[in-house]
């Protein structure tokens, strides 16, 4: 099964098994069934419950917290996760308030998903990693979905917690098979371990099999699910007695996952480096692109730096 | 979490389930939800006239009172007083079935609150910060939630949340209200609300209280066209009311949304008001005249003129307002 497939079985699994839920988002109807086909013949099967919208992602991300804070649960699609910038207000202000603020007198069990990252050749408005500005939001969980766990299963789990969630998906991985937890490097005693998420975590994984054959370091990849609140014991327990982490992440340097690895790991590890996307926005050159997103060239090469290192 | 921090009359009954309660279809059932005392509050045994003479005194004196212990340094924070808009608060919020209608207010949201519930003992602990507060005291002057009655601070932010919600409960009957004003008009939420409330046929009632001036910046330095022929293309209905007389919005709010419930259609309701007071504590930088033209326009005075036992309601708001501020004062602040 590939990632879209999951993604997808997952939405139709939700949408028979609650009848109050509602799924909106742009071009989501059939028979284009969204841009990335994630919602392919849902609205075939549950006409009355899939609804196209206005361009208007303010609009729809606010109509869904009403919707959902009066007993009816939404997942809504944004078509390109770049587009979250014009629902920031939504999410921050009121879908990830109301519960808390209002004395806990209500839920809003909304689920956004967004699809984000490049490599894809879509130029600097299409091809971002913006979930670090929505990271840290209190009342907000943010998931990203990777192959090396079941996507499908991660949607189920964000709408059994009947609380805001926004779940990262990555635009590149809708084709790629659903792979498992077992498909990781993970060897016994890891020279280095890569902390990461998201689309960058098939690179990762890449770069540790040339590792191991090439170099006979050994690495292991970890591959986090919850970017935001972040698992900081969980990222302790799976970093173990290694000392040396390198953390990798497509988004721009700072305030980032990278320095959240490094504030969980201070004073746990020797040697920590961080990899990350440009400073600047991603170029339509695809060529230029795949050389400024950390790739498995680059991933392999920060590993060989740390182990140098000692 | 300790048990007083949830704030309920009700306490035996679930937060989410509370939601589902309220579905009452029958109109005899109407306002039956309310605590006794509530409903006495709000006067629902006394004829029309009285009962929003009664409503609008009881705002008027809970926001002056609140100004009082500002000055006193009794409160922190901010308030924004709605000090002359008493008459859309008690003529729009008396339009709807409390039991199913819901209603998204404001910053300025502390008359429709009083109107919708009754709630003065919980309000001003809420703005005193204590435990009893409505929500606990998490949320202030412009963060209330209770039963179907929610507000937020942030300008336009709800009116898209509005129309969610009136989508949610469409299948009951239920009417959603949004209170907006001629500030919030530079907001694209706005806008974009009225466009989904009419693709998804919504059932909203868009309420904007045009007192003509933004916190301290008047209207014509910011609003371009047509506050009342904003909706029309849309096609969005609108009914529109220039005057301060709370039984003629009463009767033109029942219009609009007996319109929006029967015809599952979204309305713009355009009521031309005046704020007599501050933005929030002490800064209203108008001139004289302008302020005295607002006053010219005060809806307390006329109603005071045609309810016979004026003198023996206000002292029972005042009675209801003193007793409030003492058992907020004795109540813990909220805290962690």
């Amino acid at each position: 099964m590939r990632v879209v497939e999951s993604i997808n079985r997952a939405l139709h699994d939700l949408m028979g098994a609650d009848l109050r839920l509602v799924i909106l988002g742009e071009d989501v109807l059939d028979p284009y069934g969204g841009a990335f086909k994630v919602t392919k013949g849902l609205s075939s099967a549950y006409k009355d419950r899939v609804w196209t919208t206005p361009i208007s992602e303010g609009g729809i991300v606010g109509m869904a917290a009403g919707m959902a804070i009066k007993g009816r649960p939404v997942i809504v699609e944004l078509m390109f996760g770049d587009f979250i910038a014009l629902a920031a207000d939504q999410i921050i202000n009121h879908v990830a308030k109301f519960r808390w603020m209002y004395n806990d007198q209500v839920e809003v069990p909304v689920i956004i998903r967004a699809p984000m990252g490049g490599r894809r050749g879509y130029g600097p408005t299409h091809s971002q990693s913006l979930e670090k500005h929505f990271c840290g939001v209190p009342g907000l969980t943010v998931l990203a979905t990777h192959e090396y766990a079941d996507p499908g299963t991660l949607l189920h789990r964000a709408f059994a917690s009947r609380s805001p969630h926004l779940i990262i998906e990555n635009k590149v991985m809708y084709s790629r098979p659903v792979l498992g937890p077992d498909a990781l490097p993970r060897p016994a005693d890891a020279d280095v371990v890569i902390l990461t998420y998201g689309g960058c975590v098939e690179h990762a994984v890449a770069a540790a099999k040339k590792l191991a054959q090439e170099e006979e370091i050994a690495t292991t990849v970890v591959a986090v699910e919850q970017l935001s609140p972040f698992p900081g014991d969980e990222v302790r327990s799976q970093v173990g007695n290694c000392t040396r982490v390198v953390a990798v992440e497509e988004g721009s340097p700072g305030w980032g996952f990278a320095s959240e690895c490094a504030r969980a790991l201070i004073g746990r590890v020797r040697h920590f480096s961080a990899l990350t996307g440009p400073d600047h926005p991603i170029p339509s050159s695809r060529d230029w692109e795949d050389d400024l997103l950390p790739g498995v060239n680059a991933i392999q090469a920060a590993c060989i730096e740390l182990f140098q290192k000692g | 979490m300790t048990k007083e921090r949830a704030i309920r009359k009700d306490e035996t009954v679930l937060a989410s389930s509370l939601a589902e309660l309220q579905i009452v279809t029958s109109s005899a059932a109407r306002n039956l939800t309310l605590a006794p005392t509530e409903r006495g509050l709000l006067g629902f045994e006394l004829p029309a006239a009285v009962r929003f003479y009664q409503q609008m005194m009881l705002i008027r004196l809970v926001e002056e009172r609140l100004l009082d212990l500002f000055s006193q340094g009794l409160l922190f924070g901010t308030t924004h007083t709605s000090i002359g808009q008493e008459a859309n608060a008690v003529g729009v919020i008396n339009a709807l079935d409390r039991d199913r209608d819901i209603v998204w207010s404001n910053h300025r949201c502390h008359g429709h609150f009083i109107a919708y519930s009754g709630e003065v003992e919980g309000l001003i602990a809420e703005i005193m910060g204590r435990v009893t507060g409505i929500c606990g005291g998490r949320g202030g002057s412009q963060h209330l939630c209770f039963r179907n009655f929610h507000s937020n601070g942030i300008q336009g932010g709800i009116a898209p949340v509005a129309v969610g919600s009136a989508l949610a409960r469409k299948d009951e009957g239920a009417v959603a209200v949004v209170f907006l004003g001629d500030g919030t008009m530079g907001e694209g939420a706005v806008y974009e609300s009225l466009n989904l409330a009419s693709v998804f046929a919504a059932p909203v009632v868009f309420v904007i209280e045009d007192n003509e001036i933004a916190q301290t910046t008047p209207k014509h330095l910011t609003v371009s066209g047509s506050i009342v022929a904003r909706a029309e293309p849309f096609g969005v209905r609108t009914f529109a009311y220039d005057g301060n007389d709370p039984i003629a919005i009463y009767e033109l709010a029942q219009e609009a949304v007996g319109y929006v419930r029967a015809e599952s259609r979204p309305c713009w309701l355009y009521l031309r008001t005046e704020r007599i007071g501050p933005h929030s504590k002490g800064d209203d930088t108008r001139p004289a005249e302008r302020l005295e033209q607002a006053r010219a326009r005060d809806p307390i005075p006329p109603m005071r003129r045609r309810v016979a036992n004026a003198d023996e309601i206000d002292a029972y708001c005042l009675n209801v307002v003193d007793r409030a501020v003492e058992s907020a004062a004795a109540a813990a602040l909220a805290r962690g």
